[in-house]
């Protein structure tokens, strides 16, 4: 599975750094290391939207205070 | 209004934005011949002796805006008929030489040059004595001796430019760093740095047509430019022109502050490799300390080289105060992941080609790097970085650097450690050959004395406080 977390400007200002943190910190918590690849990119277009993230391609809005429950409701099902 | 330093920037400018604008339209090959004319249009000459020079002078102008000579590998190029033939003659007596009893200048000539007419008792300059001291022009009362240089000899530090049998300025590229400082400082825009303007133009163009994404990785001196717009208006009408989006290279900066401090505690001494013209003039002139110079790329190849790590396609352009910059993305070890750099200057160009306004932009945001990464563009940002990442990764080591402003300060300091000089026991020598760093760089539009406050206010906007911040979010 691969999960792409805007890291630009916009973003960045809407807490990406927080955002690929937690998605780190939960990964390596649920051992999914082997199973999910995090990146990064720059701008995906959807600025308003942001902190964009991608699951295999699928774009998602997510917030320093939604990356749990979106983690629970898309990544950990899914991997 | 725009905003240059001098006419020949503007008259630069000109050249580019036309060129731009008909290369934009797709019918450069048609009109190509007629941009002199566009830019001159009447019959009464505005500059130089004749119209028929100036348009032959432009010719050649449009010619460099398009990539100019592609036998030359230099980016910085001559153009033969804009050379003024300035005198050189170094030091001379004027007619205002008095004819003095005093002789100030005999006394302080070490040399014995100076000697004195019979009859009118004036001073002389033996010219196969003299070795343009100066000494004799600071003594006299009437600042009757005056020094003849060529601005662009003066402004060359390395010494690359020569008077070639026609009285031009010449070039010789095994000495030239492409600094760029003789482009800035020629009275006449003899001296221009090839502009590659086209093939970002055509990057754009095919990206609009669903090629490949073109990033715009710029260099956080563009903080002290466009005095008439927001740093976030210039961002948006960037992404306006077609860049997919503009990064900041002081992202890139923070990557290095952090190699370059393990590579210095590793290998206990280190040359920054941050500015192109510092590691050719130091490669060119002291080739035994070439082993000393970091490995690392610059913050422009760093930041790049993430970018096309992610997006394997896309492609990168730099876009920056440097000429230097545009040989450094030709080196094999660059070009994979920078296509192409350009200037400010040229971006101002290329701004209005496309008809963008700035002023009446909405802000999009720019922030990407930390504080640290940001100073980078001013001569001891470098070092402080090197400082912080070193506290932040908690590395003991005793840095002792030395940040060198200018080519000159450069030269002493790389010529002091290769002699083992008393008190040059430095562990890191920061070059930066640009007086002030990158936001002296001679692709600026201004060049201001606010311009080092106005890189710091910046660097403390940014969001990430830290180094270690701005670059975890790198995974």
């Amino acid at each position: 599975m691969k999960i792409t977390v805007c890291i630009g400007s916009s973003c960045h200002l809407k807490g990406a750094r927080q955002v690929v943190e937690q998605l780190q910190w939960l990964i390596n918590k649920n051992s999914l290391k082997d199973k999910v690849e995090l990146g990064g990119a720059f701008c995906m277009g959807k600025c308003q939207q942001g902190v964009c993230v991608t699951v295999d391609g699928e774009i998602h809005s997510v917030s320093p205070e939604s990356v749990t429950s979106f983690f629970e409701s898309e990544i950990e099902p899914k991997a | 209004m725009r905003k240059f330093d001098t006419k020949v920037q503007e008259l630069k400018y000109k050249v580019l934005r036309t060129v731009a604008e008909e290369a934009i339209a797709g019918r450069l090959t048609e009109t190509l011949l007629d941009i002199p004319k566009m830019i001159i249009p009447g019959k009464t000459p505005t500059m130089r002796c004749c119209i028929y020079k100036e348009r032959a002078i432009l010719s050649e102008r449009v010619r460099i805006a398009m990539g100019g000579d592609k036998k030359n590998p230099n980016v910085i190029q001559v153009i033969d008929i804009a050379c003024d033939e300035c005198p050189a003659a170094g030091y001379e007596v004027t007619s205002s030489c008095r004819g003095c009893l005093a002789h100030r200048c005999e006394a302080a000539c070490r040399k014995g040059a100076i000697f004195f007419d019979n009859h009118s008792h004036v001073a002389h300059i033996d010219k196969s004595k003299c070795v343009e001291c100066g000494m004799c022009s600071k003594v006299c009362p009437y600042s009757a001796i005056v020094v003849r240089t060529r601005p662009c000899q003066n402004a060359c530090k390395p010494k690359a430019i020569s008077i070639d049998p026609d009285n031009h300025a010449l070039i010789d590229n095994s000495k030239c760093v492409s600094c760029g400082s003789c482009v800035y400082q020629c009275p006449f825009g003899a001296i221009m740095d090839k502009s590659f303007i086209l093939n970002v133009i055509d990057m754009l163009k095919k990206s609009e047509n669903g090629g490949p994404h073109v990033y715009a990785v710029v260099a956080p001196s563009i903080s002290s430019q466009f005095s008439y717009a927001k740093l976030g208006q210039v961002v948006a009408g960037m992404k306006q022109m077609g860049f997919h989006t503009v990064v900041e290279a002081a992202l890139g900066a923070d990557m290095v502050a952090l190699g370059e401090s393990k590579e210095l505690v590793e290998k206990g001494f280190l040359l920054s490799s941050c500015c192109p013209a510092f590691v050719d003039y130091a490669k060119k002139n002291f080739p035994e300390m070439a082993k000393h110079i970091s490995g690392s790329l610059s913050p422009m190849g760093a930041i790049a080289k993430y970018i096309k790590s992610n997006d394997p396609s896309s492609k990168v352009v730099f876009i920056g105060p440097c000429t230097a910059k545009k040989v450094e993305v030709r080196k094999e070890t660059v070009a994979p992941y920078v296509d192409e750099a350009m200037t400010f200057e040229e971006l101002q160009a290329l701004i209005d080609a496309y008809g963008i306004d700035l002023t009446s932009m909405e802000n999009s945001p720019l922030d990407n790097a930390s504080y640290y990464g940001r100073i980078f563009a001013r001569c001891g940002g470098l070092s402080d970085a090197v400082a912080e990442a070193l506290k932040e990764q908690n590395i003991e080591f005793a840095l002792n650097g030395t940040a060198c402003d200018g080519i000159e300060a450069c030269k002493t300091a790389l010529f002091k450690k290769s002699k083992n000089v008393p008190g040059a026991d430095w562990n890191f020598i920061e070059g930066m050959a640009c007086e002030g760093g990158c936001i002296g760089g001679p692709g600026c539009l201004t060049h201001g004395p606010k311009d080092r406050m106005q890189v710091d206010a910046y660097g403390r906007e940014a969001m990430e406080k830290t180094i270690k911040d701005a670059v975890s979010l790198l995974k």
